[in-house]
């Protein structure tokens, strides 16, 4: 089935929780309201024509007015793919968990915490994955400011050359 | 008489330790030899490359690519290439295409040489390793030969490669090959099939289909599975519908489908797979130009794309996003090792100790990949 | 007539400070501490090509056995604690070899937020192998280097030497 098919399905469906849908390639996506997230993905696996049942990737993006959630879904039974996407408010995002539907994204929503700061209702373990715990931030924000030194370890190294030139 | 008092141990299997699948560090909670749990704690090779990404320019990410898992670098690379290719519609030309082909499978090969070689590490038998370790150098010299570095090669560029085969190269490359066959069967007579590495692998951690596609898990281990996707021949790209090659599945021979023999298994079969292709690209190579010509500023319309590259260790996918300025907006790669360390937990309920290395070796996670 | 003369070919003369160290030399061993891409290339040294073990060095796996540290690959914050905890643990008289551009000085991560400059932040470096990644044959001469120093120690005199022999 064409991506342009499964979205049409969806508007079909929950018409009102669709807010944009774009075609251009090589980019399709469709933008959905945080609240009808887990109905949208409960469908998309279930379904016997659309049968989504793999989330292969999730990944946060920062954008100035917004934090989005990005959905890749794909299906190795029917053999096709969607992009889901869903816009936050940049102070303290939170969506609901699709760890029940797809395992995979236990570990990707620990990953889009810990970079980005998105909450994630109803997550069986909501720390930090890849940075220490008691790191300041959320570095793949466009604002984040790095920190001067962490434990005592300063961040910055001064170059030789500039050393040779101060030697002149 | 009083009965015995048994609690559970805590262990720190820590960040570094002798089974080089880089800094990854578990806590176990374990009955004796028994584990109840193993818990994983990655990020210790977190090095901000998508960050990194947003600061130096489409043409700069390159050498970056490689040390995204540097074990097989050439994928890294021509899944960045093909995903800038794919926003700005830049076609590569066919020579072009047929050296990263070149390149790239021999990189497999490289890489599956490792993953099998630090297999009979892990176990115990130092051997297997530095039979692994000879073919690899030769593997080494070749690619030397061709782009100049051992290991992170930043070969290829956006709109083809950096440099032609040299002359001699393909005799040379071919002649590898025919030295590498016996080989592969020479090492299974000695290691694969051998009454240990058999009991020490067959039936560890079995995954089946549902729980391999639920869990995201790609390449070798999810066709060990028994699920039949190769990105080269389902959703394919470049030059490979040009060669005729097989994809290999779990059979579940030794023990069960999905067991750590099986997916040990994928990856000496893969490598006769690799030396097909190999001749036959070294067959047909055309001539032509090998780089398009891409301008040195490179600004792709505004946008955003992925695309998805077979890579010794799965599929690996490339999220693109960009925002119309010299420097990307937004960089992700999904990498099969995040997902398959995300499953460890699960898999490692009732398992021993020793059986953890081997499902760590059988998966084949590299640490870059999981932490980028 | 002096002594010297008089003495038969395998009778060996030489001061006890070179002997000593002579022995010490022919016998380091390093603790495999690879963290990124030079790991391989430690690898790829200790193989079957180009050999360190015929220098006399073997990999150990446990801090509390070895008398060197290659610290090949790039040191992160949150492995920084960790890897001072590791040099704390290895019995003196200890040595660090720091392998390639990462652990020189952040090498092409110096960008990176979550990269330790240089690892020579947290600990005392012997000798600096530059490269990304070093060959082979750099990490040996990087090995022999150590062994020069090692040879320029002085015991008897309670003192040691922290300066290389003029170079022929």
């Amino acid at each position: 089935m064409e991506t342009v098919t499964i979205f049409e399905r969806l508007q079909q469906r929950f018409g009102d929780n669709m807010l944009e849908v774009a075609l251009k390639p090589p980019g399709l996506f469709a933008v959905i309201k945080p609240e009808a997230l887990l109905d949208i993905c409960r469908y998309l696996r279930d379904d016997p024509d659309v049968a989504m049942d793999c989330l292969s990737n999730q990944t946060g993006v920062d954008r100035k007015d917004c934090v989005e959630v990005v959905y890749h879904l794909f299906s190795y039974r029917l053999r096709h793919e969607a992009v889901l996407k869903v816009r936050l408010p940049r102070e303290s995002p939170a969506v609901p968990t699709v760890e029940h539907i797809w395992k995979s994204a236990n570990w990707m929503e620990r990953e889009i915490f810990d970079l980005l700061g998105v909450t994630f209702d109803g997550h069986s373990d909501m720390r930090r994955i890849l940075m220490p715990e008691d790191w300041p931030g959320f570095p793949l924000r466009k604002d984040f400011v790095e920190p001067a030194e962490y434990h005592g370890i300063s961040t910055v190294r001064e170059s030789p050359i500039l050393r040779l030139d101060k030697k002149k | 008489m009083s009965t015995l008092r048994t609690e559970e141990m805590t262990l720190n299997m820590g960040p570094q330790h002798p089974s080089t699948h880089g800094v990854l560090r578990f806590v176990i909670r374990a009955d004796g030899e028994v584990m109840r749990e193993a818990i994983p704690d990655v990020g210790y090779l977190h090095r901000s490359i998508e960050k990194i990404a947003e600061k130096v320019g489409y043409h700069g990410f390159m050498p970056y690519t490689d040390r995204v898992d540097y074990v097989c670098a050439m994928f890294t690379n021509q899944g960045w290439g093909m995903a800038c290719e794919r926003l700005a519609n830049i076609e590569v030309p066919r020579r072009g295409e047929y050296c990263r082909v070149i390149a790239a499978e021999f990189n497999r090969l490289a890489s599956h040489l490792l993953t099998v070689g630090l297999m009979g590490m892990d176990i115990g038998a130092m051997t297997p390793f530095l039979h692994a370790l000879r073919e690899r150098e030769m593997i080494n010299d070749l690619i030397e030969e061709l782009c100049g570095a051992r290991l992170t090669f930043n070969y290829m560029r956006i709109g083809g490669v950096a440099w032609d085969l040299p002359p001699g190269w393909r005799e040379k490359a071919v002649a590898y090959l025919d030295h590498l066959d016996p080989i592969i069967t020479e090492f299974n007579a000695l290691f694969s099939y051998n009454k240990i590495c058999v009991q020490r692998l067959a039936n560890v951690a079995p995954i089946s289909a549902e729980e391999a596609v639920n869990y995201n898990l790609v390449g070798p281990n999810l066709r060990a599975s028994g699920v039949k996707w190769d990105v080269r021949r389902d959703m394919p790209y470049s030059v490979y519908p040009e060669f005729d090659f097989n994809i290999p599945t779990g059979s579940g021979e030794w023990g069960t489908v999905g067991d750590s023999m099986d997916r040990y298994m994928m990856r000496i079969r893969e490598m006769t797979e690799s030396s097909k292709i190999l001749r036959q690209a070294l067959a047909q190579i055309p001539d032509g130009p090998v780089l398009a010509k891409v301008v040195r500023n490179f600004k792709p319309p505004v946008g955003e794309c992925q695309v998805r590259v077979e890579s010794a260790r799965g599929d690996q996918g490339w999220y693109v996003v960009s925002d119309g300025t010299a420097n990307p907006w937004r960089v992700h790669v999904r990498t099969g090792s995040f997902a398959a360390m995300g499953m460890i937990q699960k898999l490692s309920r009732g398992l021993m100790i020793a059986d953890l290395v081997v499902l760590i070796a059988s998966l084949d996670v590299i640490a870059p990949e999981i932490d980028r | 007539m002096p002594l010297l003369n008089t003495l038969p070919d395998y009778v060996l003369t030489t001061k006890t400070d070179e002997m000593i160290n002579w022995m010490r030399k022919s016998s380091i061993w390093y603790m495999l501490f690879g963290l990124a891409c030079c790991a391989i290339e430690l690898m790829h040294t200790g193989g079957p090509r180009s050999d360190i073990e015929r220098f006399g060095a073997t990999p150990r796996a446990s801090a509390r056995q070895s008398d060197l540290m290659i610290i090949a690959g790039t040191l992160t914050l949150k492995m920084a604690l960790r890897t001072r905890l590791l040099y704390d643990q290895m019995p003196d008289p200890k040595y660090v070899i720091s392998m390639g551009s990462c652990s020189n000085c952040g090498g092409l991560f110096q960008l990176a937020y979550s990269v330790c400059d240089g690892v020579d932040k947290i600990l005392p470096v012997d000798v600096y192998v530059p490269g990304c990644p070093p060959r082979p044959e750099a990490l040996t001469e990087g090995l022999l280097k150590l062994q020069e120093k090692i040879m320029a120690e002085r015991w008897l005199a309670r003192e040691r030497a922290v300066e290389l022999p003029a170079q022929a």
